[in-house]
């Protein structure tokens, strides 16, 4: 039988904020999705041309490279100081960092809490996957206990290298964020939640609200030596026991 | 320096305390908000540099100021603000050190200034101010060039120019809506293809490129951008070079020199990177030697050495550990050569 192109109902296309380039994540890692996510949520809040990206270093260093408003590198730790100077230039532009565990919470623990205390107009997202993806899986600040990296090869002992870090809680506790939230991404349910927490994050800012963090636990199947089926299990079942998910602080 | 920050059109301020230049920081957070620019007082060094390179990013004239250890901290960031091709202003009061030092007057940091300190093959411009009202002068000349060239520029100062008071006449301000466009900046992509701000280049033939076209830069500047001072070198037999406030207390001690029979002279560079080359090398042919005076253990002299090469002696006189030279120290010094 013909097709008849215009009977076709189009129920899943490319959004508008990402480019032809190709994304060099690993197979099934999280990474895409949320970055996917985000793309979708700047075309339908429509904020393609106000919109900067702030992009870390770690497996996402290229990502300015992805979507389709402008972009700029941060120094590994450094994406929250980097967002706050163009921010503060320019208080127009829609401005978020996109940063790793090890970006965001070990090297770059001063800037990412400092201005979440100042109260900075911009959008963090964390991706919290317990590894350090684009150096080959060191330990992380989040790698839970017991857990096995390159950096822990009979894996993480607290008495050597202290407890996960719970980063969303730290923020919490702090008077100026207004949202402030954790999410995961192992099933259906997960993602549609994810993508309602980044697109209330970026609402906020739009209305001048403030800070929000975004952290999400995520995979790493490379160096978690699992396939993706297995990571979301794991996340499912393992994880979350380690950083409960919702959301903690929503002062709007 | 601040004041003369603001006239150049700065309109984003980003530090964190340290001595000999909390005045700066000070003054920053008490003015800026008057001119509608942001201050901020950074959680650290390493912060305000990150935060300088978000804000040029975005198209706004900015600065940042500390002293020594400080500045060791806003090494990487400097690097990253090269290798991005981001223009800021760095006010270095520099102090007795390496390590926490003191706060005493120094020139230790001549090596990290001028010879990269950070990683990577970049160049910052460094301007050295002698007095106030020069200070004053070459912060505006400093935010000048890094818009023309899209470089770092440093202001190379010293705790005694961070402490001194002189009258001075500030030029008429910057209106920083009248500065040349960035069409570069990252000011959201609207009727424009997105802008995109990084240092990083995976491919080894693209960074190549883009490393040889900045290098090109750095050749234009060395071509265009020395400066220096010459006082009393025309009849000179002996010249000392100096810069910073040594140059200054250099001049006493050509004066001194001069009135008991001894032809002196000074070379002062003002520019220390690009370096005074060319000036040093033609003195070279016709005075017997070049005493180059600094407070450090010998870092500039090795700049004049290659400028010298072997067509004069090139002695070195050097105070450590924020101690200061007098004239008659340098005087004294210059007697050894004299005869
Ligand atoms: C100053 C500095 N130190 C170390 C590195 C090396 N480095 C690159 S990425 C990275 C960690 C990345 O892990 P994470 O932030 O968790 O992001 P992921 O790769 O997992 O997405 C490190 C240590 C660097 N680039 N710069
Ligand atoms: S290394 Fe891990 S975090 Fe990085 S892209 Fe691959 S799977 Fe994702």
């Amino acid at each position: 039988m013909p097709v008849n192109a215009k009977s076709m109902v189009k129920v899943f296309e490319r959004p508008k904020s990402l480019t032809d380039v190709q994304f060099t994540y690993c197979p099934g890692c999280h990474h895409g999705l949320v970055t996917r996510i985000i793309a979708h949520t700047i075309d339908e809040l429509g904020l393609q041309e106000r919109t900067v990206v702030v992009a870390p270093v770690g497996c996402s260093v290229s990502m300015y490279e992805w979507f389709h408003f402008d972009g700029i590198q941060a120094s590994h730790g450094r994406a929250c100081a980097v967002a706050t100077g163009i921010k503060r230039v320019n208080p127009h532009l829609i401005v978020f960092t996109y940063q790793g565990d090890g970006d965001l919470a070990a090297i770059g623990t001063a800037e990412s809490i400092h201005a979440a205390n100042r109260g900075e107009n911009i959008t963090v997202v964390f991706i919290n996957n317990q590894i350090y993806g684009m150096t080959g899986g060191q330990m992380a600040p989040t790698t839970l206990i017991g857990q096995w990296a390159t950096s822990c090869p009979t894996g993480r002992d607290p008495a050597l290298a202290g407890y996960p870090i719970r980063f969303a809680e730290i923020v919490a506790q702090l008077d100026a964020p207004v949202y402030v939230t954790r999410q995961s991404l192992y099933d259906q349910k997960r993602i549609m939640a994810t993508k309602r927490a980044i697109k209330k994050a970026f609402q906020y800012q739009v209305e001048d609200k403030g800070y929000s963090l975004v952290e999400i636990l995520a995979n790493c199947p490379t160096n978690w030596r699992m396939s993706p089926v297995e990571t979301n299990r794991r996340l499912a079942d393992e994880v979350v026991k380690s950083y409960p998910l919702g959301d903690l602080v929503d002062r709007v | 320096m601040a004041e003369a920050g603001i006239r150049a059109g700065c309109r984003a301020y980003f530090g964190y305390p340290i001595t000999p230049q909390n005045e700066l920081l000070e003054y920053m957070a008490a003015h800026m908000p008057k001119v509608g620019g942001i201050f901020i007082q950074a959680e650290s060094e390493v912060a305000a540099i990150n935060m300088c390179y978000g804000a040029s990013a975005a198209g706004a004239r900015t600065m940042t100021s500390s002293s020594s250890p400080g500045i060791s901290l806003k090494m990487e960031g400097i690097s990253y603000l090269a290798g991005a091709d981001l223009p800021t202003v760095l006010i270095n009061v520099v102090r007795g050190g390496p390590g926490l030092g003191n706060i005493a007057p120094a020139q230790g940091d001549y090596f990290q200034a001028t010879k990269g300190g950070g990683h990577g093959d970049y160049r910052m411009i460094v301007l050295a101010p002698a007095t106030i009202p020069e200070s004053i002068e070459l912060v505006m000349l400093a935010f000048e060039l890094a818009d023309r060239y899209r470089v770092p520029v440093m202001v190379l100062a010293d705790g005694m120019l961070g402490q001194m008071m002189e009258p001075v006449l500030f030029p008429e301000p910057v209106d920083p809506a009248a500065l040349p466009a960035k069409p570069w900046a990252i000011t959201g992509a609207r009727g424009r293809r997105p802008n995109r701000i990084s240092s990083y280049f995976l491919d080894p033939a693209e960074l190549s490129a883009r490393n040889v076209k900045r290098q090109r830069r750095y050749q234009q500047i060395e071509e265009q951008e020395i400066r220096y001072e010459e006082h009393e070198t025309a009849d000179a037999t002996l010249v000392v070079a100096a810069y910073g406030s040594v140059a200054r207390i250099a001049r006493t001690a050509v004066r001194m020199a001069r009135s008991e029979g001894i032809k002196l002279g000074l070379l002062r560079p003002i520019t220390v990177w690009p370096f005074p080359y060319s000036p040093l090398r033609a003195l070279s042919r016709r005075v017997d030697a070049i005493l180059t005076v600094e407070m450090n253990a010998g870092q500039m002299v090795e700049d004049v050495r290659l400028a010298v090469a072997e067509r004069a002696e090139t002695p070195f006189y050097g105070k450590l550990g924020g101690l200061v030279p007098t004239p008659k120290d340098i005087l004294r010094e210059v007697k050894r050569y004299a005869s």
